[in-house]
């Protein structure tokens, strides 16, 4: 087998690298759901869809407005974050008492919910975004080339986990956070609203997941089943990471990234094996992931 | 014979004349349901009696379908042979998995669960030449002397209420008090000098080997067999049938199982939307009814008997 062109391989490798920020963008809503309230949220690939589809409806809104994409990807967002922590607020609060199976086929029901609801509202056909006009050239990279907007989504990645990472340990609400993933009773008894924090955080986890369906709509076709199909690579993300590791999710992401870009060169056939044999080596030899820390209990 | 056993006993008899309706929708209806109890049942050894959330029992559900129809099909065996097959297959998979599964515990066992089922369900997709890929195997045909509808239906009744009496003495004794035991606390059933891990394993392959039972006959039942019987979606919906019947009853999941098939070959007939219904359905039960349908009713019955006595 001869070697591939070089300037492929760094294609490829850009590709996965834009893939992998995806991926960090919702897996890091769910690990951060999952590290404070411990409910492993199933329509986290909901939300995402919702962000990606109102995505899709904003832009139809804004025809004629300057910047319209961009428009429609805040308002989109938003929308998801209100949508989560409305969720969060009046029905899965109402579930802590029970055991955690309950809480996880809660949000399953919310995955079925949601993706009925996305077909009714609009269709089962494929919908599609375009790309911002700022961003719509492609840049030559080796004699090949890559598209601008990509580029740009490689260099939002980062710059959305140093800004994340910044609350968390910069802020008083991270703090805050960051004490509920610890002992959530004992922030309670500071006098902390704990409530209004989980409330908080599962909107900040939707919204996430929004800005991820909302920043892919212009690269895949928005289509009913785009939920069910990226939570469980979320969930490998998060799993080979760590659960509730933010370090993890971002080193996560970015092993699944390329090994989806190049598991489909080197080996098409096994490439999808291979990201489940992954996390389940991961789960067995360390069930806390990469980054993760054990848990005490 | 105990009032439950008595009151099985008519159940099974008048199932016993079903196909006498002629009604090719009842028997059809009564053949999904008691397959799809039969995995409901294998999946609740194991989150009922156990305590142990598997979340990729579809694994040994495909294994079994994919194991029957495939030697029968590209290896000529009997039909026998190859369910019996089907069923050691779906055991000696789960020994594997749950070597490897039993060592975690709660969310960490419930992702390694799903993780294996979706190796399964990749493999089945992928590999073509074998499973047929995609498109699935299809043409599993009824095997010689069960060759209609009605015979099948017979067949899988007797396998059924075979399983499911084997499954009863077995939580029944001593064996499956110890699951119970480990089920409410497993550090204290350590203490006491049971090799908890051990146990674990042993149920986890009974449960392997009857969501297999249950695979082989649905494989024929539909007369093919697509890697969507083991992805993932397939394991949360026998979660939720389990659930819905309510899972601290034996026969709680088959009654969770009726309602659901009933309900969707009902629904499915006016509107394409199942999901949402279901969906709405599971949240309501999460939220009302947490000991799911048979819970309910026991609970009525023992505030009904208080009444009766003050």
């Amino acid at each position: 087998m001869s070697l591939p062109d070089p300037s492929f391989l760094v294609i490829q490798c850009l590709s996965g690298l834009t893939y992998a920020m995806f991926l960090f963008l919702i897996a890091s809503g769910l690990s951060l759901i999952f590290g404070i309230l411990r409910v492993l949220n199933f329509a986290h690939g909901s939300l995402y869809m919702l962000g990606a589809y109102l995505t899709y409806y904003f832009v139809s809104q804004f025809v004629n407005a300057p910047g319209q994409f961009w428009w429609a990807v805040i308002f989109a967002s938003l929308s998801v974050a209100i949508i989560g922590g409305i969720i969060e607020r009046f029905l899965l609060s109402r579930l802590y008492i029970r055991e955690e199976l309950n809480q996880l086929l809660f949000t399953y029901a919310l995955v079925l919910i949601l993706s009925d609801f996305a077909k009714i509202v609009w269709g089962t056909g494929q919908l599609s975004v375009s790309r911002p006009a700022i961003l719509k050239g492609a840049v030559p990279i080796l004699g090949q080339y890559f598209p601008e907007y990509n580029i740009f989504i490689i260099i939002l990645g980062p710059a959305i986990a140093l800004l994340f990472w910044l609350i968390l340990h910069r802020t008083r609400w991270g703090r805050f956070i960051r004490a509920a993933a610890l002992d959530r009773e004992m922030l309670g008894s500071l006098g902390v609203n704990v409530n209004r924090l989980f409330t908080l955080v599962f909107a900040i986890g939707a919204w996430l997941a929004g800005l991820g369906g909302a920043l892919v709509s212009p690269i895949v076709a928005i289509v009913p089943g785009m939920d069910v199909e990226i939570i469980i690579n979320a969930f490998i993300v998060v799993v080979v990471g760590g659960l509730g590791s933010f370090w993890g999710t971002l080193l996560g992401a970015l092993i699944l990234g390329q090994v989806t870009s190049f598991g489909i060169l080197v080996l098409p056939r096994l490439s999808m094996v291979f990201i489940y044999v992954l996390m389940a080596v991961v789960l067995i030899l360390r069930p806390w992931g990469l980054l993760g820390k054990p848990l005490q209990r | 014979m105990s009032k439950e056993n008595w009151f099985l006993t008519i159940l099974v008899l008048l199932l016993a004349f079903l196909p006498l309706t002629e009604s090719r929708f009842y028997v059809f209806l009564g053949t999904d349901i008691l397959i799809m109890g039969l995995f409901a049942v294998s999946l609740n050894l194991l989150l009922g009696y156990t305590g142990l959330v598997s979340f990729g029992q579809a694994a040994y559900f495909g294994i079994g379908a994919y194991t029957c129809a495939l030697l029968m099909k590209k290896a000529s065996v009997a039909f026998p042979l190859a369910f019996v097959a089907a069923a050691v297959f779906g055991a000696i998979a789960a020994m594997i998995i749950g070597f490897f599964c039993i060592r975690l515990t709660k969310i960490y066992f419930a992702m390694l669960t799903l993780a294996f089922s979706q190796i399964v369900w990749a493999i089945a997709f992928k590999w073509n030449s074998l499973t047929g890929g995609d498109t699935g195997l299809i043409g599993v045909n009824f095997p010689a002397h069960l060759d209609s509808p009605i015979r099948f239906f017979y067949f899988t009744l007797a396998v059924v209420a075979l399983s499911f009496y084997v499954l009863r003495k077995l939580v029944n004794s001593p064996f499956g008090r110890i699951l119970t035991t480990i089920r409410e606390n497993p550090e204290r059933t350590e203490f006491i000098g049971i090799n908890v891990k051990l146990f674990q394993l042993i149920a986890f392959m009974i449960s392997g080997f009857f969501a297999a039972i249950a695979g082989a006959l649905f494989g024929i039942f539909n007369h093919s067999i697509f890697p969507d019987f083991i992805f993932w979606p397939q394991s949360a919906e026998v979660l939720i049938m389990s659930l819905l019947g309510g899972i601290y009853n034996f026969f709680g999941p088959v009654v969770g199982a009726a309602v659901l098939l009933y309900l969707r070959m009902q629904v499915t007939s006016f509107t394409q939307y199942w999901p949402l219904i279901l969906g709405t359905i599971l949240a309501l039960l999460l939220f009302f009814f947490p000991g799911g349908i048979v819970g309910f009713l026991k609970s009525r019955q023992v505030f009904t008997r208080k009444n009766k006595c003050s």
